[in-house]
């Protein structure tokens, strides 16, 4: 098959969304293989050895705040929010972009989400997990968590539905549900595969279960699509609704530095493009060890690569209206605090995130760079680094310095703060690792339709 | 390809899938229930007591007044518990010999305090003023029931902030007479609400919902 006329949906010159010369069996051989074939390998134990240590030094850091209560982080008035709220909406932030990939990609027909979006989800839902953990044990009597729900109660009590942080509640566990159904069943197919393929009868069962009885009929397929469809157009809102109610939890209080209406629209950039940032920095390592590169190819990198270009310019957009604003509006408080993250005490946080959000992604203008893997995962790295910096420069160099100066004071994060923290690496990794040893990481029914839908073009 | 599940997994899972709902459902009005009920609230339970004292014959039968033992329920914010020397006013006189009272006369002789078991006490975190509520108009018994015929003492209000929230709300519904706080056997009039409203209005009640009004 000579390269003009591969499976190549977009024009001549870019890379296929799936390399040439696979078949409807070639697909279900090779992405069935890894969860049935391969076995657990050695290099599968090593990462999930050390994710599972990181998950084990989450708990210790949760049991000890259980112990003694917030008191073991760093926060102190004026900061009540640090590492929490920031690791909260770090984490809540690189989800949206599987339910960019999952939902929005799939309505508007983009054919290259199908190899990366099933992994995509997963990393939504595990990154949703991590950051639900944050604002619970920031509760301080987290058992009481379920004081937020609206429940018939014998204090007579509501939540304050005036509250963000309310709508918060409502905006995440609405958005971790409607997640994990959609990802639920678009797996439901591909668990039939596996439960059919499956030798061991134990393995049959698992999967057979999880399969939900799916025997493949018309009537089974036209629910699936209805199912899929309707749950993509519940899931496209929660892209921009969910981290537009957590610019609320800032927008709405009156400090400046979070009073501003611009919140929004740049959370909601801000959050799809560290969401792509993550996607590439686990696209990447897992395409190179399970030999994917055909299925991710380098039309997917590179398509991630301009997005993120893309929401990485809202995000500079956002920067310099901040920095404007300030300055337009003549208001001193305005005026100090942008003064102040340049040139205060924390103004290494502030430079570093100019550098990794705003100066180096400006790289991926070039093509080279868009076709270098270790530059594109270089940079996603970096670019997850800057959003996490961009949070803990809304947060804390806001709150550290506001209307009063005697209250002034700066804010350091305890070795605890660093331990629940880097511990939610753990959680998430150790989730991926199970995720990619026992689920299809990659839908086999969609990329089958893939080959179906190339195989008629070529036909033409 | 032999089948993996028997045919009666369809029924299982088709149950499993329905009955959950009504299981957490049934699961959470269980709980709810369990939280209101006597056995979690100790509402209507009657309290042990060192002494069995009778409210029903002390108040009741022998007429004596609330404030004769509770004697800073006008002015502090706690009614007070009374010592052994208020119940030696009469058994030094009376049932000098009642085996039931001996514990009341060894307080007396060692002067040591009897301690009573609490039978209404709020969380430290509620602050809760006696004076405020009797001056007016809020009755003994409206919180405390009927403790004319209660032979020993039980908590009459679940002590839930619904059960505060419920007056505070509505005050016409249970305010009385200032003359009649004191009365342990009052009834409510017929016309309460109309008669409530017009006290309401008389004695300015304010219905006080902020939560900083008890949380201080």
């Amino acid at each position: 098959m000579d390269p003009e006329g591969s499976p190549n949906i977009a024009g001549a010159g870019e890379a296929p969304v799936l390399e040439p010369g696979h078949t409807l069996a070639t697909v279900t051989d090779k992405i069935s293989s890894i969860v049935l074939g391969r076995g657990t390998t050695k290099g599968w134990m090593f990462g999930f050895a050390i994710a599972l240590a990181l998950l084990m030094m989450f708990n210790v850091a949760v049991t000890y705040l259980l112990i003694k209560g917030v008191g073991i982080w760093g926060i102190k008035i004026p900061v009540g929010w640090g590492f929490a709220i920031v690791n909260f909406v770090w984490w809540i932030g690189i989800g949206h972009a599987g339910t960019l990939i999952s939902a929005i990609l799939l309505l508007l027909h983009q054919k290259w989400r199908t190899s990366i979006n099933r992994f995509a989800e997963a990393m939504t839902l595990f990154a949703v997990a991590c950051a639900g953990t944050f604002p619970l044990l920031h509760l301080g009597r987290p058992w009481l968590f379920f004081w937020l729900m609206p429940y018939p109660n014998p204090m007579w009590m509501w939540p304050q539905f005036r509250s963000p942080l309310v709508w918060d509640v409502f905006a995440v566990s609405t958005y971790a549900t409607v997640s994990l159904l959609f990802w639920f069943v678009g797996l439901i197919p591909d668990l039939a595969t596996l439960r059919d393929r499956a030798r061991k009868r134990a393995t049959k069962i698992v999967y057979g279960i999880l399969a939900m009885g799916w025997r493949g009929s018309a009537v089974h397929w036209t629910r699936y699509e209805t199912a899929s469809l309707l749950l993509a157009g519940l899931a496209t809102p929660l892209v921009v609704s969910v981290h537009t109610v957590v610019s609320w939890d800032f927008a709405v209080a009156i400090v400046p530095g979070w009073h501003t209406t611009i919140f929004p629209p740049y959370f909601v950039a801000g959050a799809i493009y560290s969401g792509f940032a993550m996607v590439m920095t686990l696209a990447i390592p897992i395409r190179k060890f399970y030999n994917l590169e055909d299925m991710v190819t380098m039309r997917h990198l590179d398509n991630m690569a301009k997005v993120m270009l893309a929401t990485g310019m809202i995000v500079a957009y956002g920067y310099m209206m901040e920095t404007f604003m300030a300055f337009y509006s003549g208001d001193q408080y305005d005026r100090y605090l942008i003064l102040n993250r340049m040139t205060g005490p924390y103004a290494v946080v502030y430079w570093s995130l100019i550098a990794c959000n705003i100066v180096i992604p400006q790289a991926m203008w070039s093509r080279k760079v868009r076709a270098s893997v270790p530059a594109l995962f270089a940079i996603s790295l970096i670019v997850n680094v800057g959003m996490w910096l961009e949070r803990f420069v809304i947060i804390v160099i806001s709150l550290s310095r506001d209307y009063i100066p005697s209250i002034w004071n700066m804010y350091y994060p305890t070795k605890w703060d660093w331990m629940t923290y880097i511990g939610t690496f753990g959680l998430f990794f150790t989730l991926f690792f199970l995720f990619v040893r026992f689920l299809p990481m990659i839908s086999i029914v969609e990329m089958r339709s893939l080959v179906r839908e190339t195989d008629e073009k070529l036909e033409k | 390809m032999a089948q993996i599940f028997h045919h009666s997994t369809n029924l299982i899972s088709r149950l499993s899938i329905y009955g959950g709902v009504f299981i957490i459902a049934l699961l959470g009005a269980a709980l709810y229930g369990i939280e209101l009920s006597p056995w979690y609230t100790d509402q209507h339970v009657a309290r042990e007591q060192p002494v069995p004292f009778s409210h029903k014959h002390h108040a009741g039968e022998l007429g004596i007044d609330c404030r004769y033992c509770h004697t800073s329920v006008e002015k502090s914010s706690f009614a007070g518990l009374p010592p052994t020397q208020t119940c030696m006013t009469c058994h030094s006189r009376i049932w000098t010999n009642a085996s039931m009272l001996e514990p009341v006369r060894a307080s007396y002789r060692d002067d040591k305090s009897l301690s009573w078991t609490r039978v209404n006490a709020l969380p430290d975190f509620v602050y809760f003023d006696h004076s405020i509520h009797v001056s007016k108009g809020i009755g003994c018994t409206t919180c405390h029931g009927p403790i004319a015929e209660m032979p020993l003492t039980w908590r009459a209000g679940s002590l839930y902030m619904q059960w505060c929230l419920e007056c505070h709300r509505e005050p016409e519904k249970y305010v009385r007479p200032k003359s009649e706080v004191f009365n342990p056997y009052y009834q409510q009039p017929k016309n309460q609400l109309e008669l409530g409203r017009q006290l309401v209005k008389e004695y300015k009640i304010q219905s006080l919902q902020n939560c900083s009004t008890c949380h201080r």
